[in-house]
């Protein structure tokens, strides 16, 4: 049934659907109210999981590794400063090879402190070796979440996964969500079932120590379940929409992008604006698409070129700085480009740094921007809405 | 489209008014979006909510800069905030005040409501939360969703005595502006 809610209630009742064994929860703005809702759902009955308070996100990342390595099914969510307390236990997760779901409410990281939205939390952890998901809209952050642990719990995968959704943009929204039928979610999410699990009656050690002799292959057969997760990734997006009749993509979705002669790449919640942008610049004859990455761990340079390769310049706009050098996605683009024979210019914004709002009009003004590139690039990279009267 | 800002002060309910206009234009067989500018949520700090309402999907996400519609809950933010930045014209600013019209500073030229909402909220509910009451206001001055859904989007929100109140406080407000 549709209904009007808040995202992170949407959230929390997707998790809820999944039918976690354990939720563990530390509180941190703007992700707390995604484990109230559970904790609510917990004491309510409606989700028979263990509901555990914990001291640190630290902590509450490290009980679900217990959890997963002895075959339970697990959820919990983060945020920003939250999220680089975990950094430590996100490599332990992948690479053990555990299943853990967890969403994460993008928000900027200090110092300054800053409790707004952007995308620099799960952008730092882009190296961990979890499969990062990012959503559009509240719906899609739901039915991402029930993908996501298809995906992960995949014998083939066994990958850690972060559904990536903006903080307050789409954790405190009210807008109408299909929220998910329990029943229906069970068809669909087989029960996890593992083949090595600790058990005390048939003892195993999960990560314990690789020599130079080992630890080279454990990485490659994560870097290998990830190459396999970008077929997965679309198949399980396939099955979804058949079974819910929803479908936002697979490793990324494409608007209007067939024609056009500027392309848009981004991720999260801005795509929608960017849609708004793009119907009324080409009601005015520019020839303007957007693709949205929707997968960004793995990373789909593959089916990005297919997308990419008519344009005659693409701009990238994204909510994270890397410091020292530009930013990330368009770097990963332009080094997916660089073996291949597509050639257009590629500029890159950073835009809705610290929850800065991005409108219609500064999506113009990249577009402006992209659109004089094709004449020869001024700028690879910038702030597209930098206030240079207060620097 | 329709957009609303909602101006008020921590602890006033202008978030939630945003969210049950979101509900129950819903419930209008509308398509609707509410959202908060949280700054830093301390009682007492003016503080801004949105409402889109929308007969296609809503997909913008970015704040509202040009409504169609200001709520006002308290008339002291006018020393404070531009209230009335970038109202259409043709739209209407609703404010919460005892002060007579040309007291009120104001540079728009959209159509002016004012209600004593506080008085009313005081009466019926005995505190000064005055956040259900203007959306009986909202409701009766635009009509741009019915009070019957938001009679439902309140019922669901605030059960017992207190959604009874909410109700007649809201029925009060309705009634005040639409004579």
């Amino acid at each position: 049934m549709m209904k009007v809610v808040e995202g992170s209630y949407a959230v929390a009742h997707a998790a809820m659907c999944c039918s976690p064994d354990v939720v563990s929860a530390y509180p941190i703005t703007p992700q707390t109210h995604i484990v109230e809702h559970l904790s609510q759902l917990v004491a309510d009955g409606e989700l028979r999981a263990e509901f555990l308070t914990v001291d640190s996100e630290f902590s509450a990342l490290s009980v679900l590794v217990g959890v997963s390595a002895a075959g339970g099914r697990s959820y919990s969510s983060t945020t920003s400063q939250g999220l680089a307390l975990m950094y430590e236990v996100l490599y332990n997760v992948s690479g053990m090879r555990l299943p853990i779901v967890m969403t994460v409410a993008n928000r900027a990281l200090s110092a300054p402190l800053n409790i707004w939205n952007d995308q620099q939390d799960s952008i730092g952890a882009r190296d961990v070796g979890w499969i990062q998901l990012y959503s559009e809209n509240v719906q899609e952050a739901v039915d991402t979440t029930v993908q996501a642990y298809k995906i992960a719990e995949s014998l083939e995968i066994m990958t850690p996964v972060m559904v990536c959704m903006d903080g307050f943009i789409l954790t405190h929204v009210y807008e109408p969500v299909e929220l998910l039928d329990k029943e229906q979610v069970a068809d669909f999410l087989p029960p996890y079932r593992p083949t090595d699990i600790l058990d005390p009656q048939n003892p195993k050690t999960f990560g314990a120590f690789a020599d130079p002799s080992t630890y080279t292959e454990f990485r490659y057969l994560q870097y290998e379940a990830h190459l396999k997760a970008l077929s997965k990734i679309e198949n399980v997006a396939k099955e979804y929409a058949e079974v819910f009749g929803r479908d936002f993509g697979g490793l990324l979705d494409a608007y209007q992008a067939d024609d056009a002669e500027i392309i848009i790449v981004t991720m999260g919640s801005v795509v929608g604006t960017i849609k708004e942008a793009i119907d009324g610049l080409r009601a005015e004859g520019t020839k303007v698409g957007l693709v949205k990455i929707r997968s960004y761990r793995p990373f789909p340079a593959q089916a990005l070129m297919k997308e990419l390769k008519n344009a005659d310049v693409i701009a990238v706009i994204e909510k994270d700085i890397c410091v020292g050098n530009e930013a990330a996605l368009l770097t990963d683009i332009k080094a997916a480009f660089y073996n291949s024979n597509l050639r257009m210019p590629i500029i890159g914004f950073a835009a809705g740094l610290g929850g800065r709002d991005i409108t219609i009009k500064d999506i113009r003004k990249a577009v402006e921007k992209a659109s004089a590139a094709r004449k020869g690039i001024e700028s690879q990279f910038e702030f597209l809405t930098l206030r240079k009267e207060i620097l | 489209m329709k957009e609303i800002r909602f101006h008020g002060r921590g602890g006033q309910g202008a978030v939630t008014a945003a969210e049950l206009v979101a509900v129950a234009a819903f419930e209008d067989k509308k398509f609707s979006q509410a959202f908060p500018a949280f700054g830093v949520e301390r009682r007492g700090a003016p503080v801004m909510a949105f409402a889109r309402i929308s007969n296609v999907p809503i997909r913008i996400r970015s704040q509202v800069y040009e409504p169609d519609y200001v709520l006002v809950q308290d008339v002291t933010l006018l020393d404070v905030v531009d209230v009335d930045s970038g109202l259409k014209s043709e739209g209407m600013i609703i404010i919460n005040t005892d002060r007579p019209t040309n007291q009120l500073k104001l540079k728009t030229d959209a159509q002016l409501i004012v209600l004593d909402a506080t008085r009313i909220a005081m009466e019926v509910l005995g505190r000064p939360i005055v956040n259900t009451t203007m959306l009986g206001a909202f409701c009766g001055a635009t009509r741009e969703v019915s009070l019957g859904s938001i009679n439902k989007a309140i019922a669901e929100r605030f059960k017992g005595e207190l959604g009874r109140k909410n109700l007649l406080a809201i029925k009060m407000a309705y009634e005040r502006v639409s004579t």
